[in-house]
Formats: C-alpha cells, structure tokens, sequence
C-alpha cells in the first residue's frame, strides 16, 4: 500500500521539553486517519511539523514515498498538504472569494484581479464536494460552520491533496458537526486524504478509518478503528482505565434555589431572544439546559448573572428578587459561574494564575484591608486552591495565559465553587477539554449537589447533559419547551425536541425507531 | 512548564536590557552622525555631558528639567498600565500650569493653604482634562487618542485666550505669582548658584510612589489592570468598568497636571500665550515607553531625558547642533519601539553561545 504523507520517527523539541518523540504517522491515500492525544499531548507540534512550521530534530517526512523536507508553509501547499486551523484566518469584511484568492489571486488585464473567474471557479469546487458555499457571501455575515467551509474551500482551491483539520468540531453545533462529516466523506470519495486531530472519540469512530495515539508526546501506536472501541481508545489516549458513565447517586431535590419567571430577555439587536421562559432549579438537583446553540441559552445566563438587563419578567434566587441586579450583587446573592467562554469573561488572561482566584473576592477581607491588597492571603488561597483542584501550572505567579485550557477551566472551577454558592451556572464547562479534565469536572458538579447546591449546566453535547444531569430542561426558541428526565429519554427524542417538536411528536417518532 | 519559567524569567531580564542596549545604539549612532557630519563625537559628548553636570548651577537646571518630565512619564505611563493611550498629557500640562497660576495669583492665604491650593488646582484641572475624554470612552466608546489630541488644542488656546483677557489685560505673560504659592527654595538656589531648581522635584518623586502604590498595591489598581487587559472579565467579576476607565484617565491626567504646576509655581512662577506646545506631554510618552510604564524606570529615562535635553544645550560650542540630541533620543525611542529586533538578537546570541 502507497502512502501519500509518512512521517517517521519525528522527534522535536523545544527548550527544557521533548514536544514529539519518535512519532510515526503513515497516511494512506483516500483515508480519514485520526490523530488522537489529550490536550497537550503533541498532536498540534506534529502538524507543524507536517506544515513546516517547526523542524524536526530528528526523523524524515516522505510524500507520496519521496523524502521531502519541508522548511516552510510554502512548500508545504505546494506538496498539496493543506491545514484547515482551528481559529479562522479570514477576512472579516472580506467576500468569501476575496479571502480564498488571497495571496494567489487571479490576474487580468493590467494586473486586475479576475473575480469573476475565481468565483466560478470556486462555486466549483463547492458543488462537487457540497460544501454549499456562497462564493459572494461577507465572512462577518455567515456562519461559524460555513467560515469553516471556507478554510477547507480555499486549501481545495490552493490544490490540496492532504487536508489536516486541527480539532475542527470545537466551534460547531451538533448539526454542523453531522454536516461537516458528510463534507469529509465526500473528500476522501473524490480522492483527498485526511488528517483529523482530535480528542473526541465519537467523531473518530464516526468517520475515520486508522487512528494514532499520541500520549505525553510518544507514538503509542496506530489501530483500526473498526476493530477498535472508544473505551480502548480512551485508555490508550490517557494511559488507564476512563470512566464514561458518571457515577452518581439519585438526586434529593429540596427547596426551589433559582426561580424563573415569564422573563424576556433582548439581545444587542433588541431582538428577543429568550421569550417568556420559566424555570426552576432546586437545591440538590443539576438541570441540565439542552438545546441547539442560538437558542436564547447565552442570554439566558447573562440575564441571571446579572452582565444584560432582561426586558421584562422576574428572577429569584434564594426568594431574593435578583433580576436586573448588577453582577456584583448577584455574585454576593449567592451565585458561582463557570462561564461559556474562558477567556473572555472567566479569567484576566495577562494576570498571574494566583490573581485570578480572587476575582470577584479581591477587594473583601482577607484579601485587601482599606483597599489595599494582601499578596500573601491571595496568593495563599491560590496555592490552596491550585492543590485542591488539581490545576496544573509552574506557580501561582504563572499568568494565566500560558495555562492550557483544561487547567484554566479547573482554576475557575474551584473559583467559583470556593465561594459555596448557592446556585452554581456552568455553561459548557467542558467545551475543548479532554477526556481527564471532562471526568473531574463532572465529578465536581455532581459533589456540589451532593452537597445540597442547585446547579444549572448549560450544554451542546447531548452525552455531558444526559450524563450529569438529573432534569433535563430542552430551550428552543426562548423558551423551555420539555422538562425529562435523562433515564426516560433518549439523545432521538432530544434532538427532536431541541429542533422545536412537542413532547408527543417526539416520543412518537423515536419509539417507532 | 520548566519552559513558561524560562520565557518568564527571560522576559525580566529582556525588560530591563532592551532599554540599556537602546540607550547605548542611540548614542553610538549619535556618534556616528557626528562623524559624518564632520564633528568630533567625544568633543561633542564632552560638551553635553558639561552642559549638564558642568557646576551645581548647571545640575540645579538638569533637575529641574526632570522634574515633570517625571511627571508626564507617569500619567503616560498609568494610562498605559491601565489599557488607555493619553496622548492628551500635553493639554493637561497646560491646564495644571494655568490653574496652578491662576490660583497663585489671584488668592491671598498663608503658604500652608495657598501652595497646596494651587498644587491641588493644578492636578484637578489635569484631572479634568481627563475626565472628559474618559467620559467619552467609558459611555460613547469614543477613542481616547482622537479626543485627548484634540483636548490638546482645546487647552492651548482656551489657556492663551485666558491669560489674555481675563488674568491680564491683553498681555502675553502673567504678573509672578505670590510668594506663597511658590515651589521655589532660596535654600536650593543658594545651593546651585541660583539655578531654578525648586521643592517640586520632590513632589514628582513623591508621585511616583503614589503610583507604585496604587497600581501595585491597592484594590482600585486591581480593578483598573483587570479593566485595562480584560473588559468583559471585569464586568463578570462585578466590577464597574465605565468607572475604571473614567478614574484611570483621571488620574493619570491630574499626573500630568502637576507637571505643568512645576512649570507655573516652580520654574516660571507665571503663565504665558505660547504659540506651540511645551513638548513635556509628547516627550512624557517617550519617557514612559523608555520606562517600561514602571515608576521606577520612568524616573530613571526622564533623568536621561533631561539630561540629554539640558545638555544638549552646551553642544554648540563643541561646534555640534544641538538637533543632534533630538535625533539620539528619535533613535533611542526607534530601539525601544522595534524592541523586537533588540530581543531577536539576544535570542540569537545566547543559542550560538551554547
């Protein structure tokens, strides 16, 4: 069997650490291969490697059989190597034909840009792989799954035989994640090869064909994934034994902790987004939030956190009327918040680790005294958080920035729940992390509803709301339309629920399956 | 990890001889155009160096010739620490030298009321040429660089008309200030035969503790760090961030204020129409940047600003022109600026020396 890229025993290192050692990839043409590893574990330092970002210490690459040594992204694209990144490198004000020619743009007369032959083309190249693309459309004006398209059109477009996607189902919905495997399959039907860094498993077995695993930077090996399952997968991804289904006891809900009612909540457009919904979360409950992103769930949370004012309706916490409350004194109301996104609202990313645990706690006792701070207090609460929950950073000096993301995840975890709030909020506490940090983090909600907290997870993947929740509330369209529990339901009728059908049409469908 | 230490480590290290290795490529070019130009470059640094630290009248001069530039390096510098450009520090010198005088002049108390009055005038008038552009920022998302240049203008020309039609009957120039409001020591003018060195140096010094302390140590410069590098993380953690950026512009203006009271109730002791900017606000960027937006450092570039600039003074009769110093301190400021280039060849330097 030819193979169309074989990277051999590639070493590469970087000061003080060994990123890659001795890593073998053989890829085979019209393949889907995966490459598998925990965040950290090397995969993106390999792809460099590939796209000539980085040079090896050690080790040759080969395409099609030829030793080749690839010392920049040039030559990379003209070996037909191609990488579809995680965060887009496009023009926002751009057309989506402006962004693809960008640095080989088609010349006409005096060195006019011909668009009109590269939008053709490109409209081409989108119909046979069915990419669906708009060769007219503005990047600011479509979205995120189709930006996507974009980057795969425009390796196409650059004649790439070999596409590598870096994680590429972290930003997309679960529709857009079935639409971009469909994408793939249609590639490796017209003949292109793949390579698809991931840690999620179920996309693997999903498409791919072969998988290697990478783990703290060593070559485990390659598998069929056909002969493989995800439990051998994981085990071999993290080095033991992973525990999918989260152990937990029944729950013992108590009294109503958040009380939600009739609310109605804009959005910068004025636009309503969250339409009357109502909802109550009790101490020693998780509900879980499912639905479709889009669907009023951000601002659903930023109404209760206190960042947007809602438009009309009543939030209680604790029977204390918190709606339209500054964050401030939601905070102080007894509210923790594990937000979306990191590293916009959780964590000053230029301040030490250790001046992140007090973020919202910094200007009370112990930590500050007539306004002026107390290092040691604060840096000895980071200490012991940073010990309690496992976040894996030099010191507590460290700016939060050079922590990976599962452990800034942890660092605000055992922030927020540091502070015993009554009401816990974690929006998509997983989101990019891998298969370890996902297992403690689920752990670490269940123990606080152990504990008689209430907590409200807001989630995409279905498998994380059926797994930790207890009550499961489906939001389409603003509104809470289902409450299930997760042993009465399965991901079918969820789905179809969260797509805005009733509860009857739902159960219909799926039991005739 | 051991990796992030190194980075960590190394930038300190970096952060402290980009500035030195600037200093010295600014000079050793400094020489070299000198030579080209047909001048003897040591000739020519033996005369700064005279005009600078000749005699204690000389050195009086160089320290008072620091003094706000002390000053205006902080307020660019807190601005800066606190994710805000000021470009407006020269306006608020110019309305701190105004208020400061005005008050002078028109108020009759004894020293211990009058000379804090005026200082304090002065700062709050810095404090309010701030305000507004952060006013502007904090609700309209206006730029603070467009308005703070054009506050500039504004403070020029509502100064020169004041000082015309209202403090004096159109003269250019104000009567002194009383006596009481001074900055000025005899002791220290007994002490450099006369020069116009006055207390305001310590007050500078003073400042940049003030700085220091607020910016390092309290909760308000807490909350204007985590303003400055994370707006959406400060709403989340419940702080205030119009508030933050409105005070961080106040303060780092009432700084730049008090530069221009050194100017009004120390060196001149009036104000005058001036037909171009005094250049402390513009140079005060130059400092902080040099400084690396560091109290500390502040300090130290605004005494190699000023004595570079007191110096440059004496080149002449080394037969050098005294642009000559302009184009060190244009270079300096190109080294630091492109800092880049400087950290690219220790990088490379240290690798070949494994």
């Amino acid at each position: 069997m030819e193979y169309v890229i074989e990277m051999l025993n590639i070493r590469k290192e970087f000061p003080g650490i060994v990123a890659n050692d001795n890593i073998t990839v053989q890829l085979k043409k019209g393949e889907i291969h995966a490459l598998l590893g925990e965040n950290g574990a090397g995969k993106s330092t390999l792809m460099n490697v590939l796209f000539g970002l980085y040079q090896p210490e050690a080790g040759e690459i080969r395409v099609k059989g030829e030793k080749v040594n690839i010392t920049n992204p040039n030559i990379a694209n003209d070996l037909g190597i191609g990488m579809v990144h995680q965060h887009f490198m496009l023009v926002e004000p751009f057309t989506v034909t402006q962004n693809i020619i960008l640095g080989s743009e088609p010349k006409g007369a005096f060195g006019s840009i011909n668009i009109k032959k590269a939008e053709k083309e490109i409209q081409e190249i989108s119909d046979r792989y069915g990419l669906k693309v708009d060769p007219t459309a503005k990047i600011s004006e479509i979205s995120v799954g189709m930006q996507q398209r974009v980057e795969i059109l425009k390796t196409l477009y650059r004649g790439a035989e070999v596409l590598i996607f870096d994680e590429p189902t972290a930003v997309l919905t679960p529709q857009e994640i079935h639409e971009l495997m469909d994408i793939m399959r249609s590639l490796v039907r017209e003949g292109k090869s793949i390579i698809l860094i991931t840690h999620k498993l179920k996309e693997i077995m999903e498409v791919c064909d072969r998988c290697t695993v990478i783990r703290k930077g060593q070559g485990i090996g390659t598998v069929e994934v056909k002969d493989s399952n995800p439990d051998e997968l994981a085990s071999l991804m993290v080095g033991r034994e992973v525990n999918f289904k989260t152990e937990k006891k029944p729950a013992n809900p108590k009294e109503v902790v958040l009380h939600i009612e009739n609310l109605f909540v804009q959005d910068a457009r004025k636009v309503d987004l969250v339409k009357g919904l109502n909802l109550d979360v009790r101490a020693g409950e998780i509900v879980g939030i499912a639905g479709v992103d889009g669907n009023g769930q951000s601002e659903l949370i930023e109404a209760i956190t206190g960042l947007t004012k809602s438009r009309s309706g009543k939030i209680t916490l604790k029977e204390k009327n918190i709606t339209n409350m500054s964050p401030r004194n939601v905070t102080k109301s007894g509210l923790g918040h594990i937000p979306q996104d990191r590293h916009k609202y959780g964590l000053v990313l230029d301040y030490p680790i250790g001046a992140n645990m007090v973020l919202q706690t910094y200007y009370q006792k112990p930590y500050s005294k007539v306004s002026v701070l107390n290092y040691k207090e604060i840096y000895d609460k980071a200490k012991e958080l940073i010990k309690e929950y496992d976040v894996r950073t030099p010191s507590e000096f460290t700016p939060a920035r050079a922590l990976s993301g599962g452990n800034q995840q942890k660092a605000i975890i055992g922030r927020e729940i540091d502070r015993s709030p009554e009401l816990l909020i974690a929006a998509q506490p997983t989101r990019g992390l891998d298969v370890g940090a996902i297992e403690f983090i689920h752990s670490k909600l269940i123990e606080e509803r152990d504990k008689g907290r209430a907590v409200l997870l807001v989630s995409f993947e279905l498998d994380e709301i059926m797994n930790v929740s207890d009550r499961i509330a489906v939001m389409f369209d603003g509104k809470i339309v289902a409450n299930v529990k997760p042993e009465e339901t399965n991901e079918q009728e969820l789905g179809l629920l969260m797509a805005g059908s009733t509860i009857n049409e739902a159960g219909d469908s799926s039991d005739v399956k | 990890m051991r990796q992030v230490i190194q980075v960590t480590s190394n930038n300190r290290l970096f952060g402290i001889l980009v500035p030195i290795i600037s200093v010295l490529l600014g000079l050793i070019v400094g020489a070299i155009i000198m030579v080209i130009s047909g001048h003897n470059p040591i000739e020519g640094y033996i005369a700064l160096w005279n005009g600078a630290f000749y005699d204690a009248f000389t050195i009086g001069e160089t320290i008072r010739r620091i003094t706000p530039l002390i000053l205006t390096g902080l307020a660019i510098a807190f601005a800066f620490r606190t994710g805000l450009f000021n470009i407006g520090a020269e306006g608020q010198v110019i309305v701190g030298w105004l208020a400061a005088v005005w008050i002078g002049l028109v108020v009759d108390a004894p020293m211990i009321i009058h000379l804090p009055l005026a200082v304090l005038a002065g700062a709050l008038a810095g404090g309010l040429w701030g305000f507004i552009p952060g006013l502007l920022k904090a609700k309209l998302g206006v730029h603070e660089v467009i308005v703070t240049i054009m506050m500039n203008y504004i403070a020029m020309f509502v100064s020169n008309e004041i000082v015309r039609s209202v403090l004096t009957d159109h003269n250019t120039s104000t009567e002194k200030i009383a006596a009481t409001a001074s900055l000025g020591s005899e002791w220290l003018q007994a002490l450099t035969f006369y020069s116009r060195l006055h207390y305001g140096i310590l007050i500078a010094l003073f400042a940049a503790v003030v700085m220091w302390f607020i910016i390092d140590r309290t909760t308000v410069g807490y909350e204007l760090k985590a303003v400055g590098f994370n707006r959406h993380a400060s709403k989340y953690a419940g702080m205030n961030v119009s508030k933050n950026i409105i005070l961080s512009m106040v303060i780092s203006g009432a700084f730049a204020g008090l530069a221009g009271v050194m100017e009004g109730l120390g060196t001149y002791g009036n104000v005058s129409v001036i037909s171009g900017f005094t250049n402390l606000g513009f140079d005060g960027i130059a400092v902080a940047l040099l400084g690396a937006n560091n109290p500390l450092g502040v300090i130290l570039a605004a005494i190699l600003f000023g004595v570079l600039k007191e110096g440059a003074g004496e080149m002449p009769s080394a037969g050098v022109p005294t642009e000559l110093v302009d184009i060190i301190i244009a270079i300096i400021i190109f080294f630091v600026a492109s800092s880049y280039i400087i950290r690219w060849a220790l990088t490379r330097f240290k690798k070949e020396g494994k």
